[in-house]
């Protein structure tokens, strides 16, 4: 065996100083939640590195695109994109026509009009993913607190509900997925109104799927059943009706009454690109806000 | 010019943790990515020894722990690789110069490095998921960051060779 030379042997002191400061920094943010001394840190290497990943982002995405050139042509791929937008928008229309039918039967119809024209969205595009090694389903996107953006703020695209902004810096946000398992959204069922909450797998499969609890245990969601957002105060973190997925399987122990269901979610979480950030009309930034409409 | 040697460390560190969530997040598989930045560290325990590399673990391990996807308790990342660091630099003497050996020692620091992080996620209750459905993970990122080993870490450890300050070879 070759003998060590003894310059490499890691010096014990500064072995127990590494394992100290890692185990200094774990308690400090684990048990400072919100208002950790963490928090100043993150936001500053955010405000470093949020923009070079944006500008890596940007700079590789004529070559990630570059495979679809080689398969069709631009015609066919403009086609495509305009027709899988209409698809998205028509399904959507069609998902959730039971509850608006439900929502006028209770005249109700006409506050969330009102409401829903109140939406803002800045347009933005995910510029890194948060790796499964981390066992959390994060994005970060390219737009910041300089375009309004604040956190408890709703992410959705046009098939329906991403997540939330949970930190931001001046050019780019953090966003929770729905998916993810600290992610608990409430949840209204399309065909009956009943309430629940929404809990993210977590799983890190191609499969997405989140668990629906009801409130009401004597009610039994249907296969196919579209969930919405049920919102919650001022929109934070999440406005209501935005579509979040379909029923796909229920299911229940003998145990407990209530039923479970389990939903596939609209969104296609491993393909995301441009997301809306829901801010309230009137905002000021550096992003032309898209109103209501579409104008 | 031994601040200049850790700036330099420090941007190929930065530069692993922006492709790895950047560019990398693309061709995932079930969103497992080659871990480039355990690799950096790896490539510092086989050419500068466990101290160096465990300090440079620790600069890693924060900055992915802290950098903007990642909604984590900071440290975790950080208390992994300072353990990457520590241990690919204890058996680099028989690595240095095998491929096989080396390609072990990534096998073996990969599992090791995301098995820490997943049990720090247990023990303080942040994003734990089943056992089953964590070890596939592991799996997944012990074989991509093999499978990468060949690509990145012949440069990497050109790089750090050059980093290294001047010495008597004996």
């Amino acid at each position: 065996m070759a003998p060590r030379d003894p310059g490499k042997r890691p010096s014990r002191s500064v072995m127990v100083l590494l394992l100290l400061a890692c185990l200094t920094v774990l308690t400090l943010d684990a048990r400072g939640g919100t208002s950790s001394p963490v928090e100043p840190f993150r936001t500053a290497v955010g405000n470093v590195v949020g923009p070079v990943e944006s500008g890596t982002a940007v700079a590789v995405r004529p070559f990630r695109e570059l495979a679809g050139y080689f398969g069709s042509n631009d015609k066919l791929r403009q086609q495509v994109a305009t027709l899988s937008a209409e698809n998205s928008r028509l399904r959507s229309q069609v998902e959730t026509r039971p509850l608006d039918r439900n929502r006028l039967a209770e005249l109700d119809g006409l506050t969330r009009t009102a409401r829903q024209t109140g939406y803002a969205l800045v347009a933005a595009r995910v510029v890194a993913m948060g790796p499964s090694q981390s066992f959390s389903r994060t994005v970060t996107i390219d737009a910041g607190s300089s375009s309004g953006i604040r956190p408890d703020m709703t992410v959705l695209n046009n098939d329906g509900l991403v997540g939330r902004v949970v930190r931001t810096t001046t050019t780019t946000a953090t966003v929770l997925l729905i998916v993810d398992q600290d992610s608990v959204v409430g949840g209204r069922l399309g065909s009956n109104m009943q309430l629940g909450f929404l809990r993210g797998q977590g799983s890190t499969g191609r499969a997405d799927q989140l668990d629906l609890d009801l409130m009401d245990s004597s009610t039994t969601p249907a296969r196919g059943d579209v969930v919405v957002t049920w919102g919650s105060a001022n929109g934070a973190p999440y406005v209501a009706g935005i579509p979040i997925g379909k029923v796909v399987s229920v299911w229940s122990t003998p145990r407990e009454t209530a039923k479970h269901a389990v939903i596939a979610p609209f969104v296609d979480f491993s393909s995301l690109d441009v997301v809306g950030v829901v801010v309230p009309r009137g905002t000021h930034g550096d992003r032309q806000l898209i109103a209501a409409g579409g104008r | 010019m031994a601040l200049l040697r850790g700036l330099a460390a420090l941007g190929i560190l930065l530069l692993a943790v922006v492709l790895q969530v950047a560019v990398f997040g693309y061709v995932s598989v079930d969103g497992v990515v080659p871990d480039l930045a355990l690799l950096v560290v790896v490539a510092a325990a086989l050419t500068r020894g466990p101290q160096f590399a465990a300090v440079l673990g620790f600069a890693g391990g924060l900055l992915l722990d802290v950098a903007p996807p990642a909604d984590h308790v900071a440290g975790r990342w950080a208390l992994a690789f300072v353990v990457v660091g520590y241990l690919a630099g204890r058996v680099r003497q028989d690595a240095r110069n095998s491929t096989l050996a080396a390609l072990a020692t990534v096998a073996a620091c990969a599992f090791v490095g995301t098995s820490v992080y997943a049990l720090t996620g247990l023990v303080l209750d942040d994003g734990a998921m089943a056992a089953g459905e964590m070890l596939r993970v592991v799996g997944i990122s012990v074989v991509w960051d093999v499978l990468v080993t060949p690509l990145v870490l012949p440069v990497l450890l050109l790089a750090f060779r050059r980093l290294r300050p001047p010495q008597l070879v004996y």
